[in-house]
């Protein structure tokens, strides 16, 4: 079928060179004591230091104009920091969310203003972005947000809240998709918009949502008459439905949808080699070429985005599959070696499985549960 | 992929419609030779690609070729094609000229080496090889064996041979072919490392195979999504419930991660005829082999597990050739012997192909 043939990515022979470059400035981070690389790193990770270090090398904004602080380095670079960092487990998520949407949202349709304004500190690694999307009664029903800003002289008051906020805590700003015009029954995604949020300003409150571990990543907002000012409106008003979901097939389809786990399966690759172990090699050989198959999906994705090619139901499937196969890496690492999963364990592999089997159910949901995922599968091959 | 693929594909799969029907399909699994199938094959040039011109062949790449194998599979062409394919290039590379003759290839013989003796003009053929496809429609027998000086490779014409008929699970001819002291006449046996070649044969069978049955999960998703539209229940097309759409949505997910997986192991194959992109090929094509079929047949319910419709002419060979030229549990061994020689933390470098950094020496 024509709708899924992903092309085959050649990785240029220059890319080679700066892989070794991050792996040696990882490898030093880790060394000196600087970062402890963990699972899931791109939403649990943090630490400013490292991002603004990310910054000065240049690794953040890596694709963007030069007259906007970014590198304008090939998107296949971008891909190539991005999934080492992941592979590593080094803490990225702070500038995570800013590199991977903000910033191409505001290059297709922030006004120059805003470009000169925050794409420079995204790209030093000095601004983070939260995303400011589900809120209490708006889940997988995205366009039933109730959150509105109503017009005022130079600007918006914003009033309602957004939840499950990864990062708002740390974060400097969000993009807060919200109405601008009532809600239409017949034209259900007419009448939103995408406002640029201060976090720091009067009106706005954050608070923690822990997880289940206990941990701080999630946080509800909520905004009692906050004044955003004209000029932080993104795009078009009435467009942020449209803008929002454009830039979804970036967030589906990256390695970050792969690679979660990725440092648990190579300590159980480091251990059971160490063992001599053939038998529980051949499960995680089964597991390599999944990861295989899945890395070369995501590439071509990457590709086909490049060229400006829709690919928003692929990298739905990628999500869907690679998702999965994060959550699978912790149930078959367990039953291959005599561990028990703890967080405050001395042994990686320990603290690994533990970290993969509490983050896991987040995999799944984040981004697009499998399930509006499948939905969205099914009815792109449906009308093929 | 050339510039002559295009229109091969086009013009190949207006043959396919035409000669490999269903009516054909069902005829080959009561042992009938599908012989217009295979002449307009062979009229088109279609049996040679990726053999040059100056060697009898249509020219075009292995890319061509492979695509070519894929669409045979999509309409579950009852003919070697892929085995013929492997013949001639192996053929071609020691210069040996082709033709259009229906060609098969051995991997199994029973724990025992052909073996050929000169004598006169021609050689003398001892040996047993299990599940030929399509054996006994072909009219040589690419095997490798023994002669006195080692290793070699044979062509052998297959008229004296004894074919003893059987069946894979699909209905496909998998023989056997017995040579008990057979002389052969003007027999092609040429000098090879049989080791090495045994390797290249399996890794080719295992590449056309992949490839195979990714066009076979093309067509199963294809048939699955056409009856969710056709078939209604509960007053609406099926495709509108959503336990039918995550059906869909994981068939159409293991049809793409095969479709993407073979393209690598056909990317792989020109550079390298026993790369490991296609040993992880054969194996996540396997797997996804087991896990969609039983999706297709879930969607099509009862109507799809009869011989009346179609769905099992896919189906059925996916559960055959999964089995065929390595099964999961062949090919984990063989990536795993891979990650033996790793290093600690050299996973990520053998996935991405790029090596660590050289641990420098402190000087002080």
């Amino acid at each position: 079928m024509k709708a899924l043939q992903i092309p085959v990515v050649e990785l240029p022979r220059e890319t080679e060179n700066l892989r070794r470059e991050i792996r040696l400035f990882i490898q030093q981070k880790i060394d000196s004591g600087l970062i402890e690389p963990k699972c899931d790193s791109w939403l649990s990770g943090y630490s400013a230091e490292f991002s603004k270090d990310m910054g000065r090398r240049g690794w953040i904004g890596m694709t963007w104009p030069k007259k906007y602080g970014g590198g304008e380095r090939p998107s296949i670079e971008r891909y190539v920091v991005t999934e080492e960092m992941l592979a590593a487990g080094a803490p990225v998520a702070g500038h995570w969310i800013a590199d991977r949407q903000t910033g191409p949202l505001l290059l297709k349709y922030g006004t120059e203003k805003q470009k000169h304004f925050f794409l420079p500190r995204i790209a030093k690694g000095e601004c983070f972005f939260a995303i400011g999307l589900s809120e209490p009664n708006a889940g997988s029903d995205l366009a039933n947000i109730q959150t509105r800003a109503m017009k005022v002289d130079k600007g918006w008051i914003l009033n309602g809240s957004k939840t499950w906020t990864s990062g708002a805590h740390f974060s400097h700003y969000s993009i807060v998709l919200c109405r601008t015009s009532p809600q239409d029954p017949d034209n259900r995604h007419s009448g939103m918009s995408q406002l640029i949020l201060d976090l720091k300003a009067p009106g706005v409150t954050i608070r923690p949502i822990h997880l289940m571990t206990g941990e701080h990543h999630f946080n509800e907002i909520f905004f009692d008459d906050v004044f955003v000012p004209d000029d932080l409106a993104v795009g078009e008003i009435g467009n942020g439905w449209a803008q929002g979901m454009a830039e979804l097939a970036y967030e589906r389809s990256g390695p970050e949808r792969i690679l979660s786990t990725y440092p648990l399966l190579n300590e159980l690759t480091n251990i059971l080699i160490e063992q001599g172990n053939t038998e529980s090699l051949n499960k995680v050989s089964r597991l390599i070429s999944r990861l295989w198959t899945l890395r070369n999906m995501s590439l071509g994705i990457a590709q086909l985005l490049e060229e400006g090619v829709p690919s928003n139901m692929i990298a739905s499937l990628v999500k869907d599959m690679g998702t999965k196969f994060e959550q699978e890496i912790p149930e078959i690492t367990r039953l291959l070696v005599s561990v028990t999963p703890s967080v405050n364990s001395e042994s990686l592999i320990e603290k690994y499985l533990a970290q993969s089997i509490l983050q896991s159910p987040g995999f799944t949901l984040r981004g697009g549960t499998s399930e509006i995922l499948r939905g969205i599968i099914a009815k792109g091959v449906i009308q093929q | 992929m050339s510039e002559m693929s295009e229109l091969i594909i086009e013009s190949t799969s207006k043959v396919f419609a035409a000669y490999s029907t269903k009516e054909v399909v069902n005829e080959a699994e009561k042992g009938i030779w599908a012989n217009e199938l295979w002449n307009k094959l062979a009229q088109y040039g279609i049996v040679t690609v990726a053999v040059p011109e100056e060697l009898g062949g249509s020219g075009g790449d292995y890319e061509d070729a492979l695509s070519i194998v894929r669409l045979a599979s999509r309409f579950s062409a009852p003919v070697p094609l892929a085995e013929t394919f492997i013949a001639n290039w192996l053929l071609a590379e020691h210069g040996v000229a082709v033709t259009n003759e229906v060609l098969t290839i051995a991997t199994e013989t029973d724990g025992q080496p052909f073996k050929f003796y000169q004598e006169g003009n021609g050689w003398i053929v001892t040996g047993r090889a299990k599940n030929v496809p399509w054996g006994r429609f072909a009219k040589k027998l690419v095997v490798l064996g023994e002669a006195s000086e080692g290793g070699a490779l044979s062509v052998l014409n297959l008229e004296k041979a004894e074919i003893i008929q059987g069946n894979n699970i699909a209905g496909e001819a998998r023989d056997q072919v017995v040579f008990n002291q057979v002389f052969i006449p003007e027999c092609t046996i040429i000098p090879v490392d049989k080791i090495k070649y045994e390797e290249r044969i399996l890794y080719s069978c295992a590449l056309t195979k992949s490839v195979m049955m990714a066009g076979a999960l093309d067509n199963i998703l294809e048939i699955a999504i056409n009856y969710s539209k056709e078939r209604s229940q509960f007053g609406r097309p099926i495709h509108r419930f959503q336990a039918i759409q995550h059906h869909l949505a994981l068939l159409a997910g293991e049809a793409a991660a095969a479709g993407i997986a073979a393209s690598y192991a056909i990317h792989s194959f020109q550079k390298n005829p026993v790369s490991k992109e296609i040993a992880l090929a054969k194996l996540r094509i396997n797997e996804a082999a087991g896990k969609a079929a039983p999706i297709a047949h879930q969607v099509l319910a009862a109507i799809g597990f009869t011989y009346e419709h179609i769905l099992h002419h896919n189906t059925r060979r996916l559960w055959a050739w999964r089995d065929e030229f390595g099964k999961e549990s062949d090919w984990e061994k063989v990536i795993t012997k891979q990650l033996q020689k790793l290093e600690k933390n050299e996973l990520w470098p053998l996935i991405t192909g790029v090596k660590n950094n050289q641990k420098k020496v402190e000087t002080r």
